[in-house]
């Protein structure tokens, strides 16, 4: 397990891509610090900052780029089978890769989307609090997900995309049901629910109420666990692209 | 051509040889075949062509409501029509810039390549120009269909064609730059998953980035800096550009170019980029296998 583990991590950190993973929540810090001097620290500009820049695509873009890169390229290039021809049972290794996801969302994801709250502008923590405890959330889930998703079909980057773009940012926007079935609501829940009166003034507004959004965010991590460990147990390799 | 390897030990060619222009063509071909998935198993088509009817469908509904409703122009232009369907276009880029260079990276065939009479610029050309044209192609399709959608509700058919004119040169441009980005992008990495996820991410923050950049500036009075921000974000750059060139409305009228300085910054930003991704391939790919 630990060698699945440290195998995993240089892959994904390894080279160029630790860069990207630096460099993108770095412009979120920088708009973040030009947001506080802009408007002196008020607090609905960093809840809108926060809300919609780093909910809404910074932290659905780092879980795709950590979610897919912990497996999808092994399962590309074929080298996965060297992995499964080990003496491991397939749920060690998934467990392996979506835990250094999980760590990778945490340290480059989590920490800039609540950093960016804290600098942005808040009231004594409430709303990087908040931020953080939504964002911890919906990056478990994302993350999940698209480790699921890579496992599952080759075109994964751009079915997530579509899911996280399209479905929930755009189609969201216009059609009131979707936003009903979307992450990042799932995970506003609790967030709103802890900013208590301040959540409206502050616009953190979640379509759903707390234990629908906490118990749907549970059967869709556990649900894209076991739906990537069956698939992983009778993974079929395709010939390259 | 006696310096080149042509004698690999299999059976004899005595036949003519179409030499080094022949060689780039066929590879310019094989790139815009193979982003189309053409020649290629259904699996590889499925992608392409999802996002070139997401592409298409929207002037087709344009069309019909031009003619329930009467209107005497479309609701949206040829250049807005770009910037509306950014995301479409970035997928469509990210799906298809790495797979035009990272197979080859990958499976170590650069030295075969090579070891024909093709030089290292001409390979990058070829590349290159075959994503440039499948770019183009899925831009210009669906401008070319609002056109036609435009001039069967019978709009003023000359005020309709140069508006297409317009929205086809904003197009080029759009697909010169994104392809370059793209394509460097796609060369620092073999694997191909990778290259599609770091396109897309960077482009997408980048444009929020942008974007939320633009707000603030705006926010503070500084309408020069929001203006200029968008030089950041393609789309929003060749909409700015297109709204001060070809005097249409822009996508984001807020944002667009009020000054000619402001225009200049654009275009240059543009020229910049061209010229910045480019020399990155070249550099990229200065050494004989590059990995």
């Amino acid at each position: 397990m630990n060698v699945v583990v440290g195998l995993t991590a240089r892959g994904l950190l390894g080279r160029r891509r630790s860069l990207l993973l630096v460099i993108l929540p770095v412009l979120l810090l920088v708009l973040a610090g030009l947001t506080r001097w802009a408007s002196a620290g008020s607090v609905t500009d960093s809840a809108n900052l926060t809300g919609g820049f780093a909910m809404g695509t910074l932290l659905p873009l780092m879980c795709l780029l950590i979610g897919t890169g912990v497996i999808g390229p092994e399962i590309d290039d074929g080298s996965i089978v060297y992995l499964l021809a080990k003496p491991l049972p397939r749920r060690t290794i998934l467990f392996a890769k979506l835990g250094v996801g999980l760590a990778a969302m945490l340290v480059f994801a989590v920490l800039p989307v609540t950093a960016s709250a804290a600098i942005a502008g808040d009231e004594g923590l409430q709303l990087t609090a908040a931020y953080g405890l939504a964002a911890l959330l919906a990056g478990i889930a994302y993350t999940t997900l698209f480790v699921a998703l890579s496992v599952l079909t080759r075109n994964a980057v751009i079915i997530g995309l579509l899911y996280a773009l399209l479905w929930e940012t755009l189609l969201g926007g216009f059609v009131p049901g979707i936003r009903d079935v979307s992450v990042r609501q799932w995970a506003l829940a609790p967030a709103e629910a802890l900013l208590g009166d301040n959540a409206r003034a502050w616009g953190v507004e979640s379509a759903v109420t707390v234990p629908v959004g906490l118990s749907l965010l549970a059967v869709l991590v556990v649900g894209a666990t076991w739906v990537a460990i069956r698939r992983l147990q009778t993974l079929r390799l395709a010939a390259a692209d | 051509m006696s310096d080149v390897i042509h004698d690999i030990g299999f059976r004899r060619y005595e036949g003519e040889r179409f030499g080094r222009g022949w060689i780039v063509r066929s590879l310019l071909v094989d790139t815009i075949r193979g982003i189309f998935g053409l020649g290629r198993p259904a699996r590889s088509k499925v992608m392409p062509w999802l996002l070139v009817a997401i592409l298409a469908l929207p002037p087709i509904v344009i069309g019909l409501v031009v003619l329930i409703t009467g209107a005497d122009r479309p609701p949206i232009s040829y250049t807005q029509y770009l910037y509306q369907l950014n995301l479409p276009i970035s997928l469509f880029l990210a799906g298809s810039a790495p797979y035009a260079v990272s197979r080859d990276l990958r499976h170590g065939v650069m030295s075969l390549y090579l070891s024909r009479p093709l030089m290292r610029s001409d390979y990058l050309a070829a590349r290159y120009a075959g994503l440039a044209i499948s770019m183009f192609a899925i831009m210009a399709v669906p401008q070319t269909l609002l056109m036609i959608a435009a001039l069967l509700a019978e709009l003023p058919v000359d005020e309709q064609l140069v508006g297409w004119a317009g929205g086809l040169l904003m197009s080029a441009l759009l697909a010169v730059l994104l392809s370059a980005f793209g394509l460097a992008v796609a060369t620092l990495t073999p694997r191909r998953g990778v290259g599609v996820a770091a396109i897309i991410t960077i482009l997408l923050v980048v444009q929020g980035f942008s974007f939320a950049l633009s707000g603030l500036a705006s926010e503070e009075d500084l309408s020069d800096l929001a203006v200029v921000a968008g030089a950041l974000d393609p789309y929003r750059l060749i909409d700015g550009l297109s709204s001060w060139v070809l005097g249409v409305d822009a996508a984001i009228g807020e944002f667009a170019p009020t000054a000619a300085w402001q225009a200049g910054v654009l275009a240059l930003a543009w020229l910049l980029g061209v010229l910045g991704f480019g020399g990155l391939l070249l550099r990229r790919y200065r050494n004989s296998v590059p990995l």
